[in-house]
Protein backbone atom coordinates (compact mmCIF):
# COMPACT_ATOMS: atom_id res chain seq x y z
CA UNK A 1 0.00 0.00 0.00
CA UNK A 2 1.91 3.34 -1.51
CA UNK A 3 1.37 6.03 2.03
CA UNK A 4 2.74 9.59 2.22
CA UNK A 5 4.95 10.02 4.91
CA UNK A 6 6.10 12.72 7.00
CA UNK A 7 9.38 10.70 7.74
CA UNK A 8 12.39 11.86 10.19
CA UNK A 9 16.21 12.21 9.47
CA UNK A 10 17.75 9.95 11.87
CA UNK A 11 21.63 10.07 10.39
CA UNK A 12 23.22 11.52 6.98
CA UNK A 13 27.02 9.81 6.19
CA UNK A 14 28.81 10.60 3.15
CA UNK A 15 30.21 6.79 2.08
CA UNK A 16 32.39 8.43 -0.87
CA UNK A 17 33.10 11.70 -2.80
CA UNK A 18 29.53 12.67 -3.45
CA UNK A 19 27.25 9.44 -2.49
CA UNK A 20 25.41 10.04 1.10
CA UNK A 21 23.39 7.36 2.85
CA UNK A 22 20.42 8.70 4.68
CA UNK A 23 18.36 6.74 7.36
CA UNK A 24 15.06 7.83 8.15
CA UNK A 25 12.22 6.91 10.95
CA UNK A 26 9.37 5.49 8.19
CA UNK A 27 7.67 3.13 10.01
CA UNK A 28 4.45 2.80 7.69
CA UNK A 29 6.80 2.70 3.97
CA UNK A 30 9.25 -0.07 5.60
CA UNK A 31 6.29 -2.00 6.77
CA UNK A 32 5.35 -2.90 3.08
CA UNK A 33 8.73 -2.12 1.14
CA UNK A 34 9.48 -4.60 -1.52
CA UNK A 35 13.58 -4.92 -2.88
CA UNK A 36 13.60 -2.90 -5.68
CA UNK A 37 10.76 -0.51 -4.99
CA UNK A 38 11.42 3.15 -4.65
CA UNK A 39 10.18 6.40 -2.68
CA UNK A 40 9.68 9.87 -3.67
CA UNK A 41 11.54 12.31 -1.89
CA UNK A 42 10.13 15.64 -1.51
CA UNK A 43 12.79 18.56 -1.61
CA UNK A 44 12.14 21.33 0.73
CA UNK A 45 12.81 23.90 -1.29
CA UNK A 46 9.72 24.50 -2.62
CA UNK A 47 10.90 25.97 -5.74
CA UNK A 48 11.78 22.31 -6.77
CA UNK A 49 8.46 21.18 -7.39
CA UNK A 50 8.83 17.74 -8.53
CA UNK A 51 9.87 15.21 -5.96
CA UNK A 52 13.19 13.01 -6.41
CA UNK A 53 13.05 9.17 -6.96
CA UNK A 54 15.16 7.03 -4.74
CA UNK A 55 15.79 3.49 -4.56
CA UNK A 56 15.12 2.31 -1.29
CA UNK A 57 18.75 0.65 -0.22
CA UNK A 58 17.20 -1.02 2.88
CA UNK A 59 13.90 -1.19 4.94
CA UNK A 60 14.24 -2.53 8.33
CA UNK A 61 10.56 -3.23 9.35
CA UNK A 62 11.67 -4.08 13.10
CA UNK A 63 13.19 -0.63 13.64
CA UNK A 64 10.51 1.24 11.20
CA UNK A 65 13.28 2.39 9.45
CA UNK A 66 14.43 2.62 5.37
CA UNK A 67 18.27 3.20 4.44
CA UNK A 68 18.68 5.37 1.12
CA UNK A 69 21.85 5.81 -0.53
CA UNK A 70 22.20 8.47 -3.01
CA UNK A 71 24.63 10.26 -5.64
CA UNK A 72 24.33 14.23 -5.80
CA UNK A 73 23.73 14.50 -9.74
CA UNK A 74 22.02 18.15 -9.33
CA UNK A 75 20.32 20.73 -7.15
CA UNK A 76 17.55 18.54 -5.91
CA UNK A 77 20.21 15.70 -4.46
CA UNK A 78 22.65 18.39 -3.52
CA UNK A 79 20.25 19.96 -1.12
CA UNK A 80 19.07 16.63 0.11
CA UNK A 81 22.64 16.57 1.27
CA UNK A 82 22.29 18.90 3.36
CA UNK A 83 19.69 17.87 5.30
CA UNK A 84 20.74 17.31 9.18
CA UNK A 85 19.55 14.26 11.36
CA UNK A 86 16.37 15.52 13.18
CA UNK A 87 15.15 17.13 9.49
CA UNK A 88 11.70 15.76 8.73
CA UNK A 89 11.09 15.25 5.10
CA UNK A 90 7.63 13.80 2.88
CA UNK A 91 8.39 10.71 1.59
CA UNK A 92 5.79 8.78 -0.74
CA UNK A 93 5.81 5.03 -1.22
CA UNK A 94 6.72 2.38 -1.19
CA UNK A 95 6.00 3.09 -5.00
CA UNK A 96 6.85 0.46 -8.57
CA UNK A 97 7.08 -2.92 -8.70
CA UNK A 98 9.95 -4.35 -6.80
CA UNK A 99 12.40 -7.64 -7.77
CA UNK A 100 10.17 -11.34 -7.68
CA UNK A 101 12.10 -12.85 -4.83
CA UNK A 102 10.02 -16.37 -5.61
CA UNK A 103 11.84 -16.25 -9.16
CA UNK A 104 14.71 -18.05 -7.13
CA UNK A 105 15.12 -21.09 -5.20
CA UNK A 106 17.18 -22.72 -2.84
CA UNK A 107 19.44 -24.40 -6.28
CA UNK A 108 19.57 -21.47 -7.96
CA UNK A 109 22.60 -19.42 -8.59
CA UNK A 110 21.46 -16.08 -9.14
CA UNK A 111 23.81 -13.36 -10.33
CA UNK A 112 23.30 -10.41 -9.09
CA UNK A 113 24.88 -6.92 -10.98
CA UNK A 114 25.35 -3.42 -9.70
CA UNK A 115 26.73 -1.02 -11.63
CA UNK A 116 27.59 2.53 -9.84
CA UNK A 117 24.03 4.36 -8.01
CA UNK A 118 22.10 1.54 -9.15
CA UNK A 119 23.79 -0.39 -6.62
CA UNK A 120 22.23 0.55 -3.18
CA UNK A 121 18.29 -1.15 -3.89
CA UNK A 122 20.60 -4.49 -4.52
CA UNK A 123 22.24 -4.76 -1.18
CA UNK A 124 18.13 -4.87 0.03
CA UNK A 125 17.60 -7.67 -2.58
CA UNK A 126 20.87 -9.68 -1.96
CA UNK A 127 20.06 -9.76 1.80
CA UNK A 128 16.38 -11.54 0.62
CA UNK A 129 17.42 -13.94 -2.11
CA UNK A 130 17.33 -17.34 -0.41
CA UNK A 131 19.67 -18.50 -2.76
CA UNK A 132 23.25 -19.07 -3.96
CA UNK A 133 24.51 -15.15 -4.91
CA UNK A 134 26.98 -14.03 -6.81
CA UNK A 135 27.33 -10.38 -6.36
CA UNK A 136 29.26 -8.23 -9.15
CA UNK A 137 29.66 -4.39 -8.31
CA UNK A 138 31.04 -1.81 -10.87
CA UNK A 139 32.26 1.15 -9.91
CA UNK A 140 34.13 3.82 -11.77
CA UNK A 141 36.93 4.28 -8.61
CA UNK A 142 35.89 4.49 -5.30
CA UNK A 143 34.00 1.83 -3.24
CA UNK A 144 30.92 2.24 -1.42
CA UNK A 145 28.61 -0.17 0.20
CA UNK A 146 30.75 -3.42 -0.75
CA UNK A 147 31.23 -4.35 2.73
CA UNK A 148 27.33 -4.51 3.81
CA UNK A 149 27.39 -7.03 0.80
CA UNK A 150 29.91 -9.14 2.22
CA UNK A 151 27.45 -11.74 4.57
CA UNK A 152 24.95 -12.55 1.00
CA UNK A 153 27.50 -14.15 -1.07
CA UNK A 154 30.98 -14.24 -3.02
CA UNK A 155 31.71 -10.85 -4.40
CA UNK A 156 33.28 -9.37 -6.98
CA UNK A 157 34.35 -5.76 -7.89
CA UNK A 158 35.05 -4.11 -11.26
CA UNK A 159 36.80 -0.42 -11.85
CA UNK A 160 36.97 1.83 -14.61
CA UNK A 161 39.95 2.79 -13.25
CA UNK A 162 41.49 -0.89 -12.11
CA UNK A 163 41.77 0.87 -8.43
CA UNK A 164 39.86 -1.87 -7.17
CA UNK A 165 39.00 -5.80 -8.73
CA UNK A 166 38.97 -6.48 -12.55
CA UNK A 167 39.80 -3.20 -14.43
CA UNK A 168 36.74 -2.74 -16.51
CA UNK A 169 33.05 -2.90 -16.88
CA UNK A 170 31.06 -5.87 -14.79
CA UNK A 171 31.02 -7.26 -17.97
CA UNK A 172 34.57 -7.94 -18.02
CA UNK A 173 34.27 -9.02 -14.31
CA UNK A 174 31.03 -11.29 -15.13
CA UNK A 175 33.36 -13.11 -17.66
CA UNK A 176 37.00 -13.08 -16.09
CA UNK A 177 35.56 -14.59 -12.83
CA UNK A 178 33.15 -17.55 -15.04
CA UNK A 179 29.93 -16.89 -13.38
CA UNK A 180 27.34 -18.92 -15.22
CA UNK A 181 24.26 -18.35 -13.53
CA UNK A 182 20.87 -19.45 -13.60
CA UNK A 183 18.95 -15.68 -12.93
CA UNK A 184 20.09 -12.09 -13.47
CA UNK A 185 19.25 -9.38 -11.42
CA UNK A 186 20.58 -5.92 -12.39
CA UNK A 187 20.38 -2.08 -11.69
CA UNK A 188 22.87 0.32 -13.26
CA UNK A 189 23.59 2.66 -16.09
CA UNK A 190 21.67 2.18 -19.65
CA UNK A 191 24.97 0.75 -21.00
CA UNK A 192 25.38 -1.90 -18.41
CA UNK A 193 21.35 -3.10 -18.19
CA UNK A 194 21.66 -3.64 -22.23
CA UNK A 195 24.81 -5.78 -22.00
CA UNK A 196 23.11 -7.70 -19.02
CA UNK A 197 19.73 -7.98 -21.44
CA UNK A 198 22.04 -9.15 -24.07
CA UNK A 199 23.94 -11.64 -21.79
CA UNK A 200 20.90 -12.98 -20.67
CA UNK A 201 19.07 -13.57 -24.04
CA UNK A 202 22.52 -15.41 -25.20
CA UNK A 203 22.65 -18.07 -22.22
CA UNK A 204 18.79 -18.20 -21.85
CA UNK A 205 17.89 -16.82 -18.63
CA UNK A 206 15.73 -14.39 -17.02
CA UNK A 207 17.09 -11.23 -15.92
CA UNK A 208 14.95 -8.76 -14.26
CA UNK A 209 16.91 -4.99 -14.19
CA UNK A 210 15.65 -1.93 -12.68
CA UNK A 211 14.87 1.32 -14.95
CA UNK A 212 15.61 4.77 -14.69
CA UNK A 213 13.35 7.53 -16.15
CA UNK A 214 12.35 10.88 -15.85
CA UNK A 215 9.57 11.41 -13.44
CA UNK A 216 7.24 13.54 -12.58
CA UNK A 217 4.07 12.17 -9.95
CA UNK A 218 5.49 8.77 -9.59
CA UNK A 219 2.56 6.70 -9.12
CA UNK A 220 1.42 6.07 -12.81
CA UNK A 221 -0.68 9.11 -13.16
CA UNK A 222 1.34 11.98 -15.86
CA UNK A 223 2.64 9.05 -17.63
CA UNK A 224 6.01 10.66 -18.12
CA UNK A 225 8.44 7.78 -17.53
CA UNK A 226 7.51 5.51 -20.20
CA UNK A 227 9.54 2.87 -21.60
CA UNK A 228 9.00 1.39 -25.19
CA UNK A 229 7.43 -2.76 -25.01
CA UNK A 230 7.13 -4.82 -27.90
CA UNK A 231 3.82 -6.00 -26.96
CA UNK A 232 0.87 -3.64 -26.03
CA UNK A 233 0.30 -2.84 -22.39
CA UNK A 234 -2.47 -3.49 -20.76
CA UNK A 235 -2.74 -0.15 -19.49
CA UNK A 236 -1.70 2.09 -21.80
CA UNK A 237 -3.37 0.13 -24.87
CA UNK A 238 -0.28 1.62 -26.72
CA UNK A 239 3.40 -0.41 -26.56
CA UNK A 240 4.63 1.42 -24.09
CA UNK A 241 4.82 0.96 -20.36
CA UNK A 242 4.84 3.28 -17.15
CA UNK A 243 8.67 2.67 -15.09
CA UNK A 244 7.21 4.15 -11.83
CA UNK A 245 3.86 2.09 -11.48
CA UNK A 246 4.45 -1.17 -13.86
CA UNK A 247 8.43 -0.94 -13.33
CA UNK A 248 10.90 0.20 -12.37
CA UNK A 249 11.92 -3.50 -11.92
CA UNK A 250 11.05 -5.25 -15.49
CA UNK A 251 12.10 -8.91 -17.06
CA UNK A 252 14.32 -7.73 -19.74
CA UNK A 253 12.16 -9.39 -22.51
CA UNK A 254 9.31 -6.85 -21.67
CA UNK A 255 11.45 -3.46 -22.46
CA UNK A 256 12.94 -2.39 -25.14
CA UNK A 257 16.08 -0.58 -24.53
CA UNK B 1 -23.52 27.40 7.25
CA UNK B 2 -21.46 27.41 4.40
CA UNK B 3 -22.11 26.81 1.36
CA UNK B 4 -19.25 25.62 -1.42
CA UNK B 5 -21.08 24.52 -4.18
CA UNK B 6 -21.62 25.74 -7.45
CA UNK B 7 -23.64 25.33 -10.87
CA UNK B 8 -22.19 26.02 -14.17
CA UNK B 9 -24.27 25.00 -17.20
CA UNK B 10 -26.61 23.44 -14.76
CA UNK B 11 -23.99 20.98 -13.37
CA UNK B 12 -24.09 21.37 -9.66
CA UNK B 13 -20.31 20.90 -7.98
CA UNK B 14 -20.43 19.87 -4.29
CA UNK B 15 -17.45 22.45 -4.45
CA UNK B 16 -15.32 24.89 -6.86
CA UNK B 17 -12.38 22.28 -7.26
CA UNK B 18 -11.48 19.73 -9.66
CA UNK B 19 -8.61 18.67 -10.86
CA UNK B 20 -6.17 19.88 -14.19
CA UNK B 21 -6.81 17.13 -16.72
CA UNK B 22 -3.53 15.21 -17.34
CA UNK B 23 -2.27 16.07 -13.78
CA UNK B 24 -4.55 13.10 -12.21
CA UNK B 25 -4.98 10.16 -14.82
CA UNK B 26 -8.65 9.34 -14.26
CA UNK B 27 -8.30 9.06 -10.06
CA UNK B 28 -7.07 5.48 -10.21
CA UNK B 29 -4.04 6.52 -9.05
CA UNK B 30 -4.73 9.24 -6.81
CA UNK B 31 -7.56 7.50 -4.37
CA UNK B 32 -5.26 5.55 -2.84
CA UNK B 33 -4.44 8.73 -0.81
CA UNK B 34 -7.61 10.55 -1.21
CA UNK B 35 -11.61 9.98 -1.58
CA UNK B 36 -12.58 11.11 -4.66
CA UNK B 37 -16.14 12.34 -3.88
CA UNK B 38 -14.44 15.19 -1.65
CA UNK B 39 -13.89 16.34 -5.16
CA UNK B 40 -16.16 19.05 -6.57
CA UNK B 41 -15.28 16.67 -9.96
CA UNK B 42 -13.06 14.71 -11.65
CA UNK B 43 -11.12 16.16 -15.00
CA UNK B 44 -9.67 13.09 -16.81
CA UNK B 45 -6.33 12.98 -18.86
CA UNK B 46 -6.86 13.69 -22.40
CA UNK B 47 -8.78 10.81 -24.51
CA UNK B 48 -9.02 10.56 -28.32
CA UNK B 49 -11.06 8.56 -31.02
CA UNK B 50 -8.22 6.08 -30.82
CA UNK B 51 -5.17 5.00 -28.47
CA UNK B 52 -2.24 7.52 -28.97
CA UNK B 53 1.36 6.62 -28.63
CA UNK B 54 2.38 10.04 -27.13
CA UNK B 55 6.27 11.51 -27.55
CA UNK B 56 9.50 9.73 -26.65
CA UNK B 57 11.14 10.21 -23.80
CA UNK B 58 12.86 12.28 -21.54
CA UNK B 59 8.67 14.00 -21.12
CA UNK B 60 9.29 16.24 -18.63
CA UNK B 61 11.97 18.29 -16.80
CA UNK B 62 11.59 20.48 -14.00
CA UNK B 63 11.89 24.35 -14.22
CA UNK B 64 12.53 26.98 -11.20
CA UNK B 65 9.46 26.69 -9.67
CA UNK B 66 7.30 24.71 -12.70
CA UNK B 67 7.98 22.05 -15.22
CA UNK B 68 8.44 21.04 -18.94
CA UNK B 69 5.91 18.58 -19.80
CA UNK B 70 6.35 16.90 -23.72
CA UNK B 71 3.83 13.97 -22.81
CA UNK B 72 2.32 14.12 -26.63
CA UNK B 73 -1.25 13.11 -25.35
CA UNK B 74 -0.68 9.52 -24.58
CA UNK B 75 -4.13 8.04 -24.03
CA UNK B 76 -5.69 4.63 -24.77
CA UNK B 77 -8.46 5.77 -27.00
CA UNK B 78 -12.01 6.10 -26.47
CA UNK B 79 -13.20 2.70 -25.68
CA UNK B 80 -10.77 1.69 -23.65
CA UNK B 81 -11.68 4.77 -21.27
CA UNK B 82 -15.28 4.02 -21.34
CA UNK B 83 -14.80 0.40 -20.49
CA UNK B 84 -12.26 0.46 -17.59
CA UNK B 85 -12.13 4.86 -16.61
CA UNK B 86 -15.78 6.09 -16.48
CA UNK B 87 -17.00 2.81 -14.82
CA UNK B 88 -14.55 3.32 -12.32
CA UNK B 89 -15.44 6.92 -11.66
CA UNK B 90 -19.28 6.40 -12.08
CA UNK B 91 -18.34 4.66 -7.99
CA UNK B 92 -17.65 7.60 -6.70
CA UNK B 93 -20.30 10.57 -5.45
CA UNK B 94 -18.11 13.53 -7.79
CA UNK B 95 -18.54 14.85 -10.88
CA UNK B 96 -16.96 13.58 -14.44
CA UNK B 97 -15.41 16.21 -16.65
CA UNK B 98 -13.75 14.01 -19.72
CA UNK B 99 -11.28 16.34 -21.31
CA UNK B 100 -11.28 15.41 -25.67
CA UNK B 101 -8.48 16.03 -27.76
CA UNK B 102 -8.17 15.44 -31.25
CA UNK B 103 -5.70 16.06 -34.90
CA UNK B 104 -8.62 17.15 -36.87
CA UNK B 105 -12.17 18.17 -36.54
CA UNK B 106 -13.77 14.78 -37.11
CA UNK B 107 -11.20 13.47 -34.55
CA UNK B 108 -12.62 15.49 -31.52
CA UNK B 109 -16.09 14.69 -33.10
CA UNK B 110 -15.87 11.43 -32.63
CA UNK B 111 -14.99 11.02 -29.23
CA UNK B 112 -18.10 13.74 -28.72
CA UNK B 113 -20.18 11.02 -30.71
CA UNK B 114 -19.26 8.36 -28.39
CA UNK B 115 -20.10 9.79 -25.44
CA UNK B 116 -23.32 11.34 -26.72
CA UNK B 117 -26.01 10.67 -24.09
CA UNK B 118 -23.66 9.03 -21.64
CA UNK B 119 -24.94 10.05 -18.54
CA UNK B 120 -21.83 9.24 -16.46
CA UNK B 121 -20.17 12.24 -18.09
CA UNK B 122 -21.00 15.63 -16.94
CA UNK B 123 -19.32 18.54 -18.96
CA UNK B 124 -16.99 17.66 -21.43
CA UNK B 125 -13.61 19.96 -21.71
CA UNK B 126 -12.28 20.34 -25.03
CA UNK B 127 -8.54 20.81 -25.39
CA UNK B 128 -8.10 23.15 -28.39
CA UNK B 129 -4.30 23.16 -27.69
CA UNK B 130 -3.52 20.27 -30.09
CA UNK B 131 -1.42 20.77 -33.33
CA UNK B 132 -4.25 20.98 -36.15
CA UNK B 133 -2.61 18.19 -38.34
CA UNK B 134 -4.89 19.82 -41.34
CA UNK B 135 -2.88 23.27 -40.51
CA UNK B 136 0.58 22.22 -40.35
CA UNK B 137 0.27 21.74 -37.00
CA UNK B 138 -0.97 24.89 -35.59
CA UNK B 139 -2.16 24.83 -32.51
CA UNK B 140 -6.72 25.07 -33.05
CA UNK B 141 -6.48 27.12 -29.68
CA UNK B 142 -4.41 30.42 -31.13
CA UNK B 143 -6.73 31.31 -34.20
CA UNK B 144 -10.38 33.01 -32.90
CA UNK B 145 -11.76 31.92 -36.07
CA UNK B 146 -10.89 28.19 -35.87
CA UNK B 147 -11.51 28.08 -31.99
CA UNK B 148 -15.30 29.81 -33.35
CA UNK B 149 -15.50 26.83 -35.81
CA UNK B 150 -14.64 23.99 -33.68
CA UNK B 151 -16.92 25.18 -31.09
CA UNK B 152 -19.73 25.68 -32.91
CA UNK B 153 -19.54 21.88 -34.30
CA UNK B 154 -18.45 20.44 -31.14
CA UNK B 155 -21.73 22.00 -29.54
CA UNK B 156 -24.03 20.84 -32.17
CA UNK B 157 -22.44 17.02 -31.79
CA UNK B 158 -22.88 16.80 -28.20
CA UNK B 159 -25.06 16.43 -25.21
CA UNK B 160 -23.12 17.55 -22.14
CA UNK B 161 -22.33 21.02 -21.90
CA UNK B 162 -19.24 21.75 -23.02
CA UNK B 163 -15.96 23.56 -21.63
CA UNK B 164 -13.43 24.88 -24.23
CA UNK B 165 -10.07 25.21 -22.64
CA UNK B 166 -8.04 28.13 -24.03
CA UNK B 167 -4.35 27.96 -25.11
CA UNK B 168 -2.84 30.88 -23.11
CA UNK B 169 0.29 31.19 -26.41
CA UNK B 170 -1.98 33.87 -27.89
CA UNK B 171 -1.47 37.49 -27.85
CA UNK B 172 -5.19 38.48 -26.61
CA UNK B 173 -6.67 35.72 -24.76
CA UNK B 174 -9.98 37.69 -25.11
CA UNK B 175 -10.35 37.10 -28.34
CA UNK B 176 -10.08 33.07 -28.40
CA UNK B 177 -12.74 33.64 -25.01
CA UNK B 178 -14.79 35.23 -27.17
CA UNK B 179 -14.71 33.18 -30.01
CA UNK B 180 -15.48 30.19 -27.59
CA UNK B 181 -18.18 32.19 -26.33
CA UNK B 182 -20.14 33.07 -29.93
CA UNK B 183 -19.56 29.48 -30.91
CA UNK B 184 -21.49 28.40 -28.39
CA UNK B 185 -19.33 27.11 -25.41
CA UNK B 186 -21.21 26.80 -22.11
CA UNK B 187 -18.03 27.29 -20.23
CA UNK B 188 -14.61 28.02 -20.62
CA UNK B 189 -11.19 26.92 -18.44
CA UNK B 190 -7.80 28.12 -19.12
CA UNK B 191 -4.78 28.37 -19.18
CA UNK B 192 -3.00 25.12 -20.93
CA UNK B 193 0.31 25.48 -20.20
CA UNK B 194 2.62 28.17 -21.88
CA UNK B 195 5.38 26.40 -24.58
CA UNK B 196 8.88 26.48 -23.29
CA UNK B 197 12.17 25.18 -23.95
CA UNK B 198 14.87 23.54 -21.86
CA UNK B 199 18.77 23.43 -22.77
CA UNK B 200 21.39 21.47 -21.13
CA UNK B 201 24.48 23.58 -21.54
CA UNK B 202 26.71 21.11 -20.61
CA UNK B 203 25.83 18.48 -23.06
CA UNK B 204 24.68 21.07 -25.41
CA UNK B 205 21.63 19.37 -25.59
CA UNK B 206 17.94 20.24 -25.38
CA UNK B 207 16.31 18.32 -22.03
CA UNK B 208 13.17 17.01 -23.62
CA UNK B 209 12.88 14.61 -26.47
CA UNK B 210 10.70 16.96 -28.28
CA UNK B 211 12.67 19.67 -27.60
CA UNK B 212 9.69 21.95 -26.66
CA UNK B 213 7.29 21.58 -23.82
CA UNK B 214 4.40 22.72 -22.01
CA UNK B 215 5.47 24.91 -18.68
CA UNK B 216 3.09 24.31 -15.41
CA UNK B 217 3.16 25.39 -12.15
CA UNK B 218 3.47 28.09 -9.81
CA UNK B 219 6.11 29.91 -12.18
CA UNK B 220 2.83 30.60 -14.67
CA UNK B 221 0.69 31.64 -11.89
CA UNK B 222 0.65 35.15 -12.55
CA UNK B 223 0.41 34.92 -16.11
CA UNK B 224 -2.43 32.82 -15.77
CA UNK B 225 -4.33 34.62 -13.06
CA UNK B 226 -3.79 38.00 -15.28
CA UNK B 227 -5.78 35.77 -18.48
CA UNK B 228 -8.68 34.78 -16.04
CA UNK B 229 -9.22 37.99 -15.25
CA UNK B 230 -9.07 39.34 -18.80
CA UNK B 231 -11.08 36.68 -20.05
CA UNK B 232 -14.13 36.31 -17.33
CA UNK B 233 -14.14 40.12 -17.70
CA UNK B 234 -14.56 39.33 -21.68
CA UNK B 235 -17.48 36.64 -21.57
CA UNK B 236 -20.43 36.14 -20.08
CA UNK B 237 -19.85 32.37 -19.51
CA UNK B 238 -18.43 30.93 -16.11
CA UNK B 239 -14.72 30.71 -16.14
CA UNK B 240 -12.65 27.70 -14.64
CA UNK B 241 -9.24 28.82 -13.64
CA UNK B 242 -5.56 27.26 -13.35
CA UNK B 243 -2.17 27.20 -13.64
CA UNK B 244 -0.13 27.23 -10.61
CA UNK B 245 -2.60 26.53 -8.04
CA UNK B 246 -0.56 24.49 -5.40
CA UNK B 247 -2.54 25.76 -1.94
CA UNK B 248 -6.30 27.72 -1.22
CA UNK B 249 -4.82 31.52 -0.96
CA UNK B 250 -3.47 30.56 -5.05
CA UNK B 251 -7.05 29.64 -5.53
CA UNK B 252 -8.93 32.53 -4.42
CA UNK B 253 -6.90 34.78 -6.67
CA UNK B 254 -8.22 32.84 -9.39
CA UNK B 255 -11.74 33.21 -7.61
CA UNK B 256 -11.61 36.55 -6.98
CA UNK B 257 -10.59 37.25 -10.45
CA UNK B 258 -13.63 35.64 -11.73
CA UNK B 259 -13.19 31.93 -11.77
CA UNK B 260 -16.66 29.75 -10.19
CA UNK B 261 -14.08 26.69 -10.30
CA UNK B 262 -10.25 26.27 -10.15
CA UNK B 263 -8.25 23.70 -11.11
CA UNK B 264 -5.16 22.19 -8.85
CA UNK B 265 -2.66 20.41 -11.83
CA UNK B 266 1.34 19.63 -11.31
CA UNK B 267 1.13 20.88 -7.88
CA UNK B 268 -0.41 17.11 -7.15
CA UNK B 269 2.42 15.69 -8.40
CA UNK B 270 4.40 17.11 -5.14
CA UNK B 271 1.74 15.92 -3.11
CA UNK B 272 -1.25 13.50 -3.88
CA UNK B 273 -3.37 15.38 -1.00
CA UNK B 274 -2.84 18.87 -2.57
CA UNK B 275 -6.41 18.70 -4.06
CA UNK B 276 -8.31 18.28 -0.47
CA UNK B 277 -6.08 20.65 1.18
CA UNK B 278 -6.90 23.69 -1.65
CA UNK B 279 -10.58 22.21 -0.09
CA UNK B 280 -10.33 22.33 2.78
CA UNK B 281 -8.58 25.65 2.64
CA UNK B 282 -10.92 27.26 0.86
CA UNK B 283 -13.73 26.64 3.52
CA UNK B 284 -11.06 27.60 6.20
CA UNK B 285 -10.88 30.72 4.40
CA UNK B 286 -14.25 31.27 4.20
CA UNK B 287 -15.16 30.47 7.56
CA UNK B 288 -12.18 33.44 8.76
CA UNK B 289 -14.21 36.15 7.04
CA UNK B 290 -17.12 34.98 7.22
CA UNK B 291 -18.45 34.11 3.81
CA UNK B 292 -21.38 32.58 3.62
CA UNK B 293 -21.37 31.30 -0.36
CA UNK B 294 -18.27 30.91 -2.44
CA UNK B 295 -20.53 32.43 -5.25
CA UNK B 296 -19.97 35.92 -3.67
CA UNK B 297 -16.22 35.68 -3.93
CA UNK B 298 -16.31 35.23 -8.16
CA UNK B 299 -15.11 37.93 -9.22
CA UNK B 300 -15.00 39.72 -6.76
CA UNK B 301 -12.14 42.31 -8.31
CA UNK B 302 -13.92 41.99 -11.81
C1 LIG C 1 13.17 4.46 -9.89
C2 LIG C 1 14.40 5.31 -9.67
C3 LIG C 1 15.24 5.02 -8.61
C4 LIG C 1 16.39 5.78 -8.37
N1 LIG C 1 17.17 5.46 -7.31
C5 LIG C 1 18.25 6.21 -7.04
C6 LIG C 1 19.07 5.91 -5.91
O1 LIG C 1 18.81 4.98 -5.14
N2 LIG C 1 20.13 6.70 -5.68
C7 LIG C 1 20.44 7.76 -6.50
O2 LIG C 1 21.41 8.45 -6.24
N3 LIG C 1 19.69 8.05 -7.57
C8 LIG C 1 18.61 7.31 -7.86
N4 LIG C 1 17.83 7.63 -8.96
C9 LIG C 1 18.20 8.80 -9.76
C10 LIG C 1 17.72 10.07 -9.05
O3 LIG C 1 16.32 10.12 -9.11
C11 LIG C 1 18.29 11.33 -9.72
O4 LIG C 1 19.69 11.33 -9.61
C12 LIG C 1 17.74 12.58 -9.05
O5 LIG C 1 16.37 12.72 -9.31
C13 LIG C 1 18.47 13.82 -9.50
O6 LIG C 1 17.86 14.95 -8.94
P1 LIG C 1 18.65 16.31 -8.84
O7 LIG C 1 17.70 17.37 -8.44
O8 LIG C 1 19.83 16.17 -7.98
O9 LIG C 1 19.19 16.52 -10.33
P2 LIG C 1 18.66 17.52 -11.44
O10 LIG C 1 19.34 17.11 -12.68
O11 LIG C 1 18.75 18.92 -11.00
O12 LIG C 1 17.14 17.11 -11.53
C14 LIG C 1 16.27 17.74 -12.42
C15 LIG C 1 15.09 16.81 -12.68
O13 LIG C 1 15.51 15.66 -13.41
C16 LIG C 1 15.25 14.48 -12.71
N5 LIG C 1 16.37 13.56 -12.86
C17 LIG C 1 17.68 13.90 -12.99
N6 LIG C 1 18.42 12.79 -13.12
C18 LIG C 1 17.60 11.74 -13.10
C19 LIG C 1 17.77 10.33 -13.22
N7 LIG C 1 18.96 9.78 -13.37
N8 LIG C 1 16.68 9.54 -13.13
C20 LIG C 1 15.47 10.08 -12.96
N9 LIG C 1 15.24 11.40 -12.86
C21 LIG C 1 16.28 12.22 -12.92
C22 LIG C 1 15.06 14.90 -11.28
O14 LIG C 1 14.24 14.00 -10.56
C23 LIG C 1 14.42 16.26 -11.43
O15 LIG C 1 13.06 16.14 -11.69
C24 LIG C 1 16.70 6.87 -9.23
C25 LIG C 1 15.86 7.18 -10.29
C26 LIG C 1 14.73 6.40 -10.53
C27 LIG C 1 13.83 6.74 -11.68
C1 LIG D 1 1.91 16.19 -17.27
C2 LIG D 1 0.82 17.07 -17.77
C3 LIG D 1 -0.14 16.57 -18.67
C4 LIG D 1 -1.17 17.38 -19.15
N1 LIG D 1 -2.10 16.84 -20.01
C5 LIG D 1 -3.14 17.60 -20.43
C6 LIG D 1 -4.18 17.04 -21.24
O1 LIG D 1 -4.17 15.84 -21.56
N2 LIG D 1 -5.19 17.85 -21.66
C7 LIG D 1 -5.25 19.17 -21.29
O2 LIG D 1 -6.18 19.86 -21.68
N3 LIG D 1 -4.29 19.72 -20.50
C8 LIG D 1 -3.24 18.97 -20.06
N4 LIG D 1 -2.29 19.52 -19.23
C9 LIG D 1 -2.41 20.94 -18.82
C10 LIG D 1 -3.05 21.06 -17.43
O3 LIG D 1 -4.36 20.53 -17.42
C11 LIG D 1 -3.08 22.52 -16.95
O4 LIG D 1 -3.83 23.28 -17.87
C12 LIG D 1 -1.71 23.15 -16.83
O5 LIG D 1 -0.77 22.20 -16.37
C13 LIG D 1 -1.69 24.37 -15.90
O6 LIG D 1 -2.02 24.02 -14.56
P1 LIG D 1 -0.94 23.70 -13.41
O7 LIG D 1 0.10 24.78 -13.46
O8 LIG D 1 -1.69 23.67 -12.14
O9 LIG D 1 -0.33 22.37 -13.73
C14 LIG D 1 -1.24 18.72 -18.74
C15 LIG D 1 -0.31 19.23 -17.83
C16 LIG D 1 0.71 18.43 -17.33
C17 LIG D 1 1.69 19.00 -16.37
S1 LIG E 1 6.07 9.38 -13.14
FE1 LIG E 1 4.02 9.89 -13.59
S2 LIG E 1 3.38 8.09 -14.61
FE2 LIG E 1 5.35 7.53 -13.95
Amino acid sequence: MKKKERALIISQTELAAGIFEMRLAAPQISSCAVPGQFVMVGIRDESHILPRPISICEADKALGQIRLVYRIAGEGTREMSTYLPGTSIDLTGPLGKGYPLDAVNEDTTALIVGGGIGIPPLLGLSKALNCTRKIVLGYRDELFLDHDFESCGNIYISTDTGSHGVKGTVMDAISQYQIKPDIIFACGPLVMLKAVKGFAAEKGIPAFISLEERMACGIGACLGCVVKTPERDNHSNVNNTRVCTEGPVFDSREVLL
Amino acid sequence: MIDMSVEIAGVRFKNPVTVASGTFGSGMEYCEFIDLSRLGAVTTKGVAAVPWEGNPVPRVAETPSGMLNAIGLQNPGIDVFMDRDLPFLAGFDTNVIVNVCGHTEEEYLAVVERLYGDTRVSMLEINISCPNVREGGMSFGTDPDMVYRITKRIKEAASQPVIMKLTPNVTDIKLTAKAAEDGGADAISLINTLTGMKIDPEKRAFVLANKTGGLSGPAIRPVAVRMVYEAAGAVNIPVIGMGGISCASDALEFILAGASMVSVGSANFSDPETVTKVIDGIEDYMVRHKVEKIKDLTGYLL
